[in-house]
């Protein structure tokens, strides 16, 4: 048994992190990630410089990572820093490419699933795809993260067979209008009236499911990263703010709330590794339900015990923790709620 | 037993509703219902509209201009004006300064402060917390030095306490402040503040407190907003550098504020369950559940998020009684021990998950940062554009007002010990 991570792994986790505390201070992160293009591109053109795209995609594939804890290494640091840059973006696409070599180089990807009256589960979209005169595909994707900044467009649709293909479209091609999530970064709605597409993969429910369940795992492990921030930020404001002539860290009830969230986070670090360690095998997409299930839920209860124990404090926009906290619930609002991966799992029961 | 209204507060609640019916505007009714909010514009016309009926000071006596409710019409106003989408009466001047004057104010204060709040003149907002006091109140540092022009008694030749004020004496006929408010709500709108300040310097802490009323022209106040989480404005601190405030701006004795800061604690908190709210972001929540679709049905529908719903709903019914068994009691004359800090925690609680529901049941939608921008895209159903924001901003109520770990406190001492 060993739970350490591999030495490269290692280098790439210290060297993401070195980037974004040099170069992605809370300031600027605050100052990009609310107004127009919500992210910054020239950090954008940095990381890719850095190859960090090339942990996203798999040896098979031409890249240098792609597997389970590449992804949980690497989100694990940009949840650490809230770095609003849509990486998450470039992952849903990673797997779902016959040719990633653009995306590794830094060529923006956004997938696009979710629609007004299908949150979450892609078996319920509507937007159709058409083949005359090459494809053709209409509809409406709602909350499509990265959008506002992706130069490609990965679109789930329906063909006139009912089969659920995935496609190519030039961001160019669709009308998108773009905005701010409420806890920063970009995300935008994505017109398409007989838009022009390429056919990526016939029948691509499979190969989405499992990219949507890459995407969970990641998304979690972004929780990871911030409620660790958050959870440092708790203990040292505990130690540090006085009332009643002692720090508030001395009171029990916040002692034993502040130990209740550490053993939640254990459990949440816990359940990411499993679900990292399936990755790539039959138990993958209940391991990444189990995942996002529980650290949706966790999440939730770190980001509001936060806010409580701090007070007013942790409320203002000037206080980093107020915006991870929101990072913090609004993960859930991302690939699938605690109650939709719950419901998974009861499915599988 | 018998858990309904008598005749006569049918009879208020049908009067109450047929009002709000016809009174309320519907553009105001709107904003409230979004979660927008109700601006300052809004506040001051429903402010206006309830003063012209006479039910502004619904609790205060006739005499000052009130209609002179007891507790259970003051529930059922507020109850109904909720679920009509009203806005909710400010209360720093009309709840909380007002009963403060009536009960600590002098002739003269009454007769100039009193007719202000009620015709809208004034707009008062809090001086309470300090970054340095929150939960712990009574370790306030703001100062009130008496003095006369050219020197400042507390500094120059106070006693032998190196504080002003301990033996009553004429030894000024002004205060200078010194000091930092912070959270205080719609200071950007209001033209007083009334402030806690201490004005003795040795003793227990809350032994030096005063109370003191504050023109927000006065030179030497800064007001400063703050951001909250969700992007919004609404709280300030203010910073007060030598400020000279006349003494006849103190409210009851130098060094007696503790015990009308503990007075103003106890007064009116028959509203702090906010069951009205409740009751209303339920239905809307029912209603956005209806509306929303989940595995191509209405989520309401759905399993998971139908059991949220109902157990919050069974909570709030419990709720609504344990309110009205305070409000009974209230009515008859009964003191009121520990039931205001249980309704504050259970009625914040409740609130938040109803909050958390509605951010929910959104799924991506509740996602964007709510902007007028978007309300013609309807990612999420009219109305609710900012439920996200929305359930951010309310973290708050478990923090102010007595954070719900005070209350405890307050309980615990009541019930525990000996």
């Amino acid at each position: 048994m060993n739970f350490e991570i591999t030495d490269d792994r290692r280098m790439l986790a210290e060297t993401l992190q070195r980037f974004l505390a040099d170069t992605y201070p809370f300031e600027h992160r605050t100052a990009v990630a609310y107004d127009a293009p919500f992210h910054d591109p020239a950090k954008w053109a940095e990381l890719a410089d850095l190859g960090i795209f090339y942990a996203l995609v798999t040896e098979e594939q031409g890249g240098m990572g792609g597997r389970g804890f590449d992804i949980v290494t690497l989100f694990e640091e940009l949840g650490r820093a809230l770095c609003p840059e849509p990486i998450l973006g470039q992952l849903l696409a990673a797997s779902l490419l016959n040719a990633p070599e653009p995306l590794m180089d830094g060529t923006r990807y956004a997938l696009a699933v979710s629609e007004l009256d299908a949150p979450y589960d892609p078996d319920d979209i509507t937007t159709t795809a058409d083949e005359r005169d090459g494809w053709r595909l209409t509809g409406r994707k709602t909350v499509v993260y990265g959008a506002p900044a992706a130069e490609v467009l990965l679109v789930a649709a329906k063909g006139p067979d009912q089969v659920l293909s995935l496609f190519r479209v030039a961001a160019k091609d669709a009308e998108i209008i773009g905005y701010a999530m409420i806890d920063g970064g970009p995300a935008g709605e994505v017109f398409l009236e007989d838009t022009p597409a390429k056919l990526v993969t016939k029948d691509a429910g499979p190969a989405l499911q499992n990219a949507l369940d890459l995407g969970a795992l990641a998304l979690c492990a972004e929780a990871l990263g911030a409620m660790e921030v958050v959870q440092a930020t708790l203990i040292d404001y505990l130690s540090t703010r006085k009332q009643f002539g002692q720090p508030i860290g001395a009171f029990q009830v916040l002692q034993h709330r502040t130990i209740d969230l550490a053993i939640e986070i254990e459990q949440a670090r816990s359940i990411v590794i499993l679900a990292a360690s399936a990755e790539g095998g039959s138990e993958f997409p209940k391991r990444a339900a189990q995942a996002k299930h529980l650290v949706g839920k966790i999440a939730r209860q770190v980001s509001e015990e936060v806010i409580q124990m701090h007070g007013g404090i942790g409320l203002t926009w000037e206080y980093p923790l107020s915006h991870y906290a929101k990072r913090l619930v609004m993960i859930d609002h991302q690939l699938g709620d605690t109650d939709h991966h719950l419901e998974r799992l009861m499915d599988g029961l | 037993m018998d858990l309904s209204f008598s005749k006569e507060e049918q009879a208020f609640q049908d009067e109450v509703q047929a009002f709000l019916a016809t009174a309320l505007p519907a553009d105001i009714a709107a904003r409230v219902a979004s979660g927008q909010g109700a601006t300052r514009d809004d506040m001051e016309r429903w402010h206006g509209i309830l003063h012209t009926k006479g039910w502004l000071g619904g609790t205060w006596p006739t005499k000052h201009g009130g209609a002179g409710w007891g507790p259970i019409q003051l529930h059922i106003f507020e109850e109904e004006s909720a679920l009509a989408n009203a806005p909710r009466i400010l209360p720093f001047g009309l709840k909380m300064l007002a009963p403060v004057l009536m009960e600590f104010g002098s002739p003269e204060q009454q007769a100039e402060y009193l007719p202000r709040i009620l015709d809208g003149r004034d707009w008062w907002c809090q001086g309470y917390s300090e970054p340095g006091a929150g939960s712990d109140l009574a370790s306030l540092k703001t100062r009130a030095d008496r003095a006369t022009d050219g020197h400042a008694d507390g500094h120059a030749d106070g006693g032998p306490d190196g504080g002003a004020g301990s033996d009553g004496d004429e030894y000024g006929d002004h205060y200078i402040v010194n000091g930092q408010k912070t959270w205080t709500t719609l200071g950007q709108y209001a033209n007083r503040i009334f402030c806690l300040v201490r004005t003795r310097f040795d003793g227990k802490p809350q032994a030096g407190i005063s109370f003191l009323l504050i023109d927000l022209d006065t030179p030497g106040i800064e007001m400063r907003p703050i951001r909250l989480i969700e992007g919004g404005y609404e709280v300030n601190e203010v910073f007060f550098t030598d400020v000279r405030v006349p003494v006849s701006n103190l409210v009851g004795d130098e060094n007696e504020g503790w015990s009308i800061a503990k007075f103003l604690l106890g007064h009116e908190r028959t509203n702090i369950a906010g069951t009205g709210f409740s009751v209303q972001a339920l239905e809307q929540v029912k209603a956005l559940a209806r509306q929303v679709k989940r595995g191509g049905k209405p989520l309401i529908q759905n399993p998971l998020f139908a059991a949220r719903l109902a157990q919050t709903e069974a909570e709030l019914e419990a709720m609504k009684i344990t309110n009205l068994r305070m409000l009974s009691k209230a009515a008859t004359g009964g003191q009121l021990g520990g039931e205001p800090s249980m309704l504050k925690i259970k009625g914040t609680v409740i609130r938040q998950s109803l909050n958390d529901l509605a951010r929910r049941a959104l799924g991506p939608a509740a996602a964007p940062f709510p902007s007028e921008d978007l309300d013609n895209l309807a990612i999420a159903p009219p109305g609710h554009g900012h439920n996200a924001a929305g359930y951010f901003n309310n973290r708050k109520i478990s923090i102010y007002g007595g954070s719900n770990e005070i209350q405890r406190n307050i309980l615990a001492k009541g019930m525990l010990r000996r």
